[in-house]
């Protein structure tokens, strides 16, 4: 039945992740064969994700379904407008940790191992790049094992700390728990209804002859395991001692590209199986089977003022991160809870502004942490005047954060609680802005520690050299800029916002 | 029309400034001084240009410019002014450069980053005043938090940090609220217009349509983020903290002209665009105007504290504004625009002389003063006049706005109950009892702290500060028509938008 005429015609959709694999290969093989040249690695590797992204970008019109079987006209593949979205925020990204990486002590320090470094990060980076493209549940599963486990490996790589193999062993045993669950869901789906194809699966909803108690434990169950990706509450727990425990490059990688991915297998989950049709104006129409609606809603809220209250207390910077990108995901989610283009739309932008200026932050912590070993809040008193860079384009990222303008982040914001507001979710609305309010504090008590608080004896100067100056730069122009004039991300996005359905 | 984008040179004026400043090496310090006054002054220079260039007669906005920003939205850069934003373009761009020069010497550390904040401020109260587009406004709105922070934060007293934060969060609430508000109104206005648009001006003709029980609740949201800045009884507690954290510039500042951008936010948005919620919730809100006019009082009666005395009568005396603004009369309204600028100058002038008598001693306790009258005589009388300007000593400039307030809520028809003008006007002699008891205990008497005895008065650059200030005083006390001439047509304009909606109150 399997139909290699299929396959071969479906291979041009997929160049980019050929690319990468390839990139993968020649790195693993010149780690082994040029052994004294390491240097070079990262460059491979650059070389390889341009052209993947090139190679992204020649498709970005494509809308097509790929590797069908037999005479289905709907394949595991799906190839449109939204996975190259989030396959180019995936890249870049990539790309910003490559760079990160190079100015990572904690990296540098296990130079001698980089190529497996480089070629795990890249391992991720396909994984991702997979489920953003996934619509069989097979395939879901296959893309989702491939970033856990080079994850797994990457989180304690460093094997410099306790932390740091408590935060891989923790990751691995929450993630095979997690990815069971999800396996388990899978199973009970193909059981009822013979399928693992997401459109298949819809055209079985829309009939109607489908046990849907069992339907909704199993849907649960899939939930489950990309709650855990997403670390949306209560499966957010591994979150913060995973963050903390990481090398920071990694955090930052973990907390941008591997929620977006988890994100935008969510939404294709979602949109693909369960919207009947989509109305002119937007508006998702879900078959009334299961309530994704309140789900998400409640799940958004719970992950939001969970993270967000814990961040309070915290004094670790990457733990505190942490926290807000839990509280982030929330705020993610409600612009999907919405389900209409609109809260796509909130939610594409979101993510691309978020990318920035998380990367940026984290990326700050880092350069100061090579220099003090230390991302305890207290080791940041007075660090505004003896750092002047770092301070203000750490303060510029942590208020884009919080999502004041004339910031990046607060485009982000607004284009959320006007799919709220759209959409006549006032209420949550009103919770996503108290939320906002008590991330505030958090946010604010970092600055208060680089400006208000003087310098004490352990504060010492953070110069950069020219390279990480000109990323830091890199990364704190889009932010200003897009705080002001956001049409380019917003056309971006509205181009991007096609979910190949039925 | 000639000189068409004069707004938008006033605007870009401390913005430019700021960012030539950031140019100018740190250790230059007589150079950033001199250049933050110069384009302070340059800033006042373009304001009076344009109020030459402003018809008085007409109420309606002048001086409009308008270019679409986003297109997916409709935001446009809109901005235009009417008599009342007028007036408070022109205080800000008066009262900036005197606070600068008034820093000269009291700001030690970090000048250059200082100066880069107050013109920064300057360029956001300037853009509060000045737009007419919402989203331009909350930008500017919200931009202002952090200049103020900092200010507050670094250079403030000893307790700055417990006050800036607390400065900051209260006001992010209230503003946070205003963006959900803003953006649910543009979403509701859009199912009549047929598209999403925050143009102030086409929002004030759907507003007053929007089904009431929505209407309630978007006054409510913009009112609360109004009445934080104000700051209106029960919310006011940010403000005593803040006031007395931060430094004499940054009290001037605050009093002179933020907490003026939430009665003028009241007057702009909350009246026009909700005229039957404006009139619904006008006598509860006149109750807490009137209860923050008496507490306000009351509390600053048994201050110890100079600098807690002055902030405590800022919300006594903004009570007066907003009973002035919901009283909804000709009169009341005018009053309440012309005390928004008495409290920006006698306040303002208030919180210098007490920073001026700080930098000497180091001490703001009234008890430690006393007698001062014979070291420092001319000291002593500047303190009077601004004393008796604050408790609205007929002939100075209080007495008018009060006079207006109290006038125009007796016959306001929206209140229609006087026992309003009978608790405010007790006001009134609450704030001759507190202020004129302070200014006994510090200048009369005889002096009994051997610490003042080496008290120096009032030097040029201290003259220099407080001389205009003490002239708007007077002028708007003795010929006030100059100034109600100005924002009359502008206020019967937005009552009349009201009163198209709801009952009537023009004659």
């Amino acid at each position: 039945m399997m139909d290699l005429s299929n396959i071969f015609n479906s291979i041009s959709f997929v160049i980019p992740e050929i690319a990468l694999s390839i990139t993968i290969v020649l790195t693993v093989l010149f780690d082994l064969i040029f052994d004294k040249d390491k240097k070079i690695i990262p460059y491979i590797v650059l070389v390889g994700l341009l052209v993947t992204g090139y190679f992204v970008f020649a498709q970005m019109d494509f809308a097509n379904f790929g590797f069908t079987v037999g005479d289905e006209k709907y394949g595991m593949f799906t190839l449109d407008g939204f996975s190259n979205y989030f396959k180019i925020i995936i890249l870049v990204t990539t790309i910003i940790i490559i760079f990160f990486s190079s100015h990572s002590n904690e990296i540098i320090k296990t130079f001698d191992r980089s190529g497996e470094y480089y070629a795990l990060l890249l391992g991720m980076a396909l994984g991702m790049m997979f489920m953003v493209s996934a619509s069989d549940l097979i395939l879901i599963y296959l893309s989702v094992e491939l970033l856990s486990l080079s994850s797994y490996v990457l989180t304690g790589f460093t094997k410099l700390s306790e932390r740091n193999a408590e935060a891989s062993l923790k990751y691995l045993i929450y993630g095979s728990v997690s990815s069971g669950l999800m396996l388990f869901g899978i199973s009970i789906v193909y059981g009822l209804t013979g399928t693992t194809n997401l459109y298949e699966l819809n055209t079985l909803l829309q009939a109607g002859s489908i046990n849907l108690t069992t339907l909704g434990f199993s849907l649960i169950l899939i939930f489950v395991g990309i709650g855990y990706k997403i670390s949306a509450a209560p499966f957010h727990f591994w979150t913060p001692d995973v963050y903390e425990g990481a090398p920071i490059s990694i955090t930052a990688y973990l907390s941008v590209a591997s929620k977006a991915a988890g994100f935008a297998l969510l939404i294709r989950f979602i949109k693909t199986s369960f919207v009947s049709y989509t109305d002119a104006s937007g508006n998702w129409h879900l078959l009334g089977i299961f309530d994704w609606q309140t789900l998400l809603i409640i799940i958004a809220i719970l992950t939001m003022t969970l993270g967000n209250f814990s961040a309070l207390s915290q004094s670790n910077l990457k733990r505190m991160l942490a926290y807000s990108s839990i509280a982030h995901a929330g705020y993610l989610l409600l612009g999907l809870a919405v389900l209409s283009d609109q809260g796509l739309l909130a939610v594409l932008i979101y993510f691309f502004i978020y990318m920035i200026m998380n990367l940026g932050a984290f990326f700050i912590v880092n350069l100061i942490a090579n220099k003090i070993n230390s991302e305890d809040i207290h080791d940041y008193d007075g660090i505004g005047y003896t750092s002047p860079l770092l301070g203000v384009s750490l303060a510029i990222f942590l208020v884009s954060l919080t999502g004041l303008p004339p910031t990046a982040g607060f485009i982000a914001k607004l284009y959320l609680f006007i799919a709220l507001v759209d959409a006549n979710m006032i209420t949550v609305a009103v919770i996503a802005l108290l939320n906002t309010v008590v991330s505030l504090y958090y946010y604010v008590r970092v600055l208060k520690h680089m400006y208000l608080n003087k310098a004490n004896e352990s504060t010492q100067a953070v110069i950069p050299t020219l390279q990480p100056r000109i990323i830091v730069l890199a990364l704190v122009i889009p932010v200003l800029l897009f705080g002001i004039y956001f049409t380019p991300i917003v056309s971006f996005a509205q181009n991007c916002l096609n979910i190949l359905t039925k | 029309m000639e000189n068409g984008s004069i707004l938008t040179y006033l605007l870009i004026t401390p913005i430019l400034g700021s960012l030539i400043l950031l140019f100018i090496r740190k250790e230059q310090e007589n150079l950033i001084q001199w250049f933050g006054l110069a384009v302070s002054l340059a800033a006042f220079i373009i304001s009076l240009v344009m109020f030459t260039n402003f018809d008085q007669s007409n109420g309606s906005f002048q001086l409009v410019e308008k270019y679409l920003w986003i297109d997916g939205l409709n935001v446009s850069y809109h901005i235009g002014v009417d008599g009342i934003s007028v007036l408070l373009i022109l205080l800000t761009t008066f009262l900036t450069p005197l606070t600068l020069i008034s820093t000269w010497g009291t700001i030690k550390k970090n000048i250059k980053l200082f100066t880069f904040f107050m013109l920064f401020l300057e360029a956001g109260m300037l853009g509060v005043f000045i737009s007419l587009d919402l989203f331009l406004f909350y930008i500017f709105w919200e931009a202002m938090l952090i200049p103020m922070y900092f200010i507050i934060g670094v250079w403030g007293g000893e307790n700055r940090i417990y006050a800036s934060i607390k400065f900051f969060i209260y006001t992010m609430f209230g503003s946070l609220l205003m963006l959900v508000a803003i953006i649910w109104l543009a979403v509701d206005a859009s199912s009549q217009l047929g598209y999403f648009t925050t143009n102030l001006l086409e929002l004030y003709k759907v507003g007053p349509t929007i089904a009431r029980d929505i209407q309630n609740y978007l006054f409510l949201a913009f009112f609360f983020s109004f009445a934080i800045k104000v700051p209106l009884f029960p919310l006011h507690t940010w403000l005593p903290d803040a006031h007395v954290q931060a430094p004499t510039a940054g009290s001037v500042i605050l009093a002179g002209v933020l907490l003026k951008m939430g009665t003028y936010g009241l007057i702009r948005f909350n009246l026009p665009l909700f005229p039957q919620a404006s009139v619904e919730f006008a006598p509860y809100i006149s109750v807490f105007a009137v209860i923050g006019i008496i507490y306000g009082a009351l509390v600053a009666m048994v201050q110890t504290d100079m600098k807690k005395l002055v902030a405590y009568s800022s919300v006594a005396h903004l009570g007066f504004v907003v009973l002035g603004i919901f009283a909804m009369t000709v009169e009341s309204v005018q009053g309440a625009v012309i005390q928004m600028i008495n409290h920006g100058l006698s306040t303002g002038a208030l919180f210098l002389l007490v920073g001026m008598i700080y930098e000497r001693t180091h001490s703001r306790e009234i008890s430690f003063y006393g007698g001062i009258a014979k070291l420092v005589p001319v000291y002593a009388t500047f303190l009077m006049i601004a004393s008796l300007s604050s408790i609205g000593l007929p002939g100075m400039n209080g007495f008018i706005g009060e006079f207006l307030i109290l006038l125009g809520s007796f016959k306001s028809q929206v209140l229609d109950n006087w026992w309003f003008t009978i608790f405010a006007a007790s006001g009134v002699i609450f704030a001759a009892v507190y202020l004129l008891w302070m200014y006994q205990r510090v200048v009369f008497g005889n002096v009994t702290n051997p610490k003042l005895e080496n008290l120096s008065d009032m030097n040029g650059k201290e003259w220099l500060v407080l001389v205009p200030i003490i002239l708007l005083i007077f002028w708007i006390g003795i010929y006030p028509t100059t100034f109600l001439d100005i924002t009359e047509t502008s206020t019967i304009n937005i009552l009349e938008q009201v009163q198209n909606f709801t009952i009537k109150l023009l004659n």
